[in-house]
């Protein structure tokens, strides 16, 4: 399981319902409901996925959710998951909206534009990151809304957003001391669990 | 389509009942029979029956061939037979021609008992409702306790969600595919010129021409054209006719008529559709397509109505159905969501407009047979 969802799935009750925002082939939906016994539901706009993630036996939705969330009902989730997709929402300040409308709690995850082999890049070579990470160029990316672990935090105590907690993924040789103690600069993925 | 993915040479069965069956209209239907075909075997846990409910002018016939000199299948052998979406080496398949038609089940051309004499506009109008409730009583005679699936497109779908709320512990999965809540106004429209255009014609009588031994073709036909042109799109009848002209010219000092091929087209529809197709039935089932509204006693609110259902959902809509659109689609969806209803929802790009539901096409045959799976995987 990718590390971020490895992380997260800790934070998701057992027979809770959950909404996926960005569901992807539905493999973190499928092992929450065998694992965990959730009733989950999954959005995708990406049809290979959409179809893969009704043949895992989930409930999946065709939206896209730059075009709004408000056929879900107020507080019909317990947790509302955005993994790795903030980035790439066109309005990622009503996505978070949203989920804490919709959800009890929601959980975030991004990739941290403030880690040190992006202000490497960007400081010293003068260019935009690209890395195995982020592997996308400029001008072909999906990721239009970069933040960094601070930016993100800051727009949590604009909006009156609480973090209940936060994780951090180092890249995989680092202790994950440094990216715990200097989470801007040495994490390569946040996780915020966060709630109103 | 190889021999191996059809069903192969099929029999229609007919059922008689003679318990009578209180309609919504307050009447009541004394005697039926409705005919019927299935395909695949039913498993001893008779956990693997799926419903199929047919649209406007369907009927019973939905796969295989009733001859080995057939020229043409089912009209649903796209989506039914051995490794097909409705895979019948997994699914006991049933199809029925609905109460009210006119391929075999009673209808408005049958004999009415009372009277001696053919129904016709006597016949007693319907509701989906009332199809829901002879389809349950064709599952209590087929000894089917519980559908692994109803499944229908456009009218046929309408049933489905029906189905959802009249028995909901009689149904596992609803497959709705190209349909609606309910009807919106452009629609019904359409459906009274169809209606006019066959009551118009002077051979339709008021209903009795079997007694006067006419049949309404002409009406019929037009009736069937207006409704062909609303089931293709733009683009679809653009590609497979344009302007092209099947006679004449439109060059200058041409003063005979040209005609467009798309003339011809819809004039051959229409002939070969009022050849075998009863106008009383057509009337009456464009009717129970104008009456439905899943939610109207649910005071109006399908999220209500829903709650009802226990069932999980496929919902499939198609980009250029104008007909029955997406956005129709959605309304479903979000009432589903709103309900708590597992519910699945694909929007698959086709050019082909409304009868897109009944074409292979690629990705709505992906979706299709990956939700049967599913279904097939609980049976």
């Amino acid at each position: 399981m990718r590390l971020d969802l490895s992380h997260i799935q800790r934070w998701i009750a057992p027979g809770s319902r959950v909404l996926d925002l960005g569901c992807g082939d539905g493999v973190f939906l499928e092992f929450l409901r065998d694992q965990r016994q959730v009733r989950g539901t999954g959005l995708e706009i990406d049809q290979k996925y959409i179809t893969a993630a009704i043949a895992r036996g989930l409930n999946v939705i065709e939206q896209n959710m730059d075009e709004g969330l408000s056929n879900f009902p107020d507080q019909s989730f317990d947790t509302v998951v955005l993994a790795l997709a903030l980035q790439a929402v066109r309005y990622p300040e009503r996505v978070l909206d949203e989920m804490l409308r919709i959800g009890r709690e929601g959980i975030v995850t991004f990739p941290n534009f403030g880690h040190w082999r992006c202000r490497l890049m960007l400081g010293l070579q003068g260019h935009m990151p690209v890395s195995s990470f982020m592997p996308y160029t400029w001008y072909n990316t999906p990721n239009i809304h970069f933040c960094t672990v601070k930016d993100f935090e800051d727009l949590c105590v604009a909006k009156d957003i609480r973090i209940v907690s936060r994780e951090v993924v180092g890249e995989t040789r680092d202790k994950p001391l440094l990216s715990n103690t200097w989470p801007n600069l040495f994490a390569s993925t946040a996780i915020y669990r966060i709630t109103r | 389509m190889s021999a191996q993915q059809s069903v192969g040479i099929v029999t229609p069965q007919v059922a008689r009942f003679d318990e009578p069956l209180a309609l919504t209209c307050g009447r009541q239907l004394d005697t039926y029979e409705l005919v019927y075909e299935t395909y695949g075997e039913l498993n001893a846990s008779r956990s693997n029956a799926v419903l199929i409910c047919h649209a406007l002018s369907g009927n019973h016939h939905a796969a295989g061939y009733h001859s080995a000199d057939d020229k043409k299948p089912g009209w649903w052998n796209e989506c039914i037979g051995p490794g097909k979406p409705i895979d019948t080496n997994r699914f006991f398949v049933v199809c029925l021609n609905n109460l009210g038609g006119c391929h075999g089940s009673t209808g408005p051309s049958s004999i009415n008992p009372a009277t001696g004499r053919p129904w016709g506009p006597d016949f007693p109008p319907l509701r989906t409702r009332d199809w829901v409730h002879s389809q349950a009583r064709l599952a209590d005679y087929l000894g089917i306790g519980c559908w692994a699936a109803v499944i229908g497109g456009s009218l046929g779908g309408m049933q489905a969600m029906r189905w959802s709320l009249e028995f909901p512990d009689r149904i596992r999965h609803c497959i709705v595919i190209a349909a609606a809540l309910k009807l919106s106004a452009q629609n019904l429209a359409f459906n009274e010129v169809a209606r006019q255009a066959i009551e118009s014609d002077p051979d339709y009588f008021g209903g009795n021409y079997q007694s006067s031994n006419t049949v309404p073709a002409r009406g019929l036909a037009l009736a069937r054209m207006i409704g062909h042109i609303t089931y293709l799109s733009d683009d679809a009848m653009a590609n497979k006719f344009g302007r092209d002209l099947r006679s004449g010219s439109l060059s200058r000092g041409e003063d005979s008529n040209a005609e467009f091929q798309v003339q011809s087209y819809l004039r051959y529809q229409g002939s070969q559709f009022s050849g075998h197709f009863d106008a009383n039935t057509y009337i009456l089932m464009t009717r129970a397509l104008d009456y439905f509204d899943l939610a109207l006693e649910y005071d109006n609110d399908p999220v209500a109505a829903f709650r009802h259902a226990q069932c999980s959902f496929l919902v499939i809509s198609f980009s250029t159905d104008w007909r029955f659109s997406p956005e129709r689609s959605r309304e479903i969806v979000d009432a589903l969501i709103a309900a708590e209803r597992p519910v699945t929802y694909a929007e698959i790009d086709a050019k082909e407009g409304h009868d897109a539901f009944l074409m292979p096409i690629p990705r709505y045959l992906d979706v299709f047979r990956a939700y049967m799976r599913r279904v097939g995987d609980e049976t």
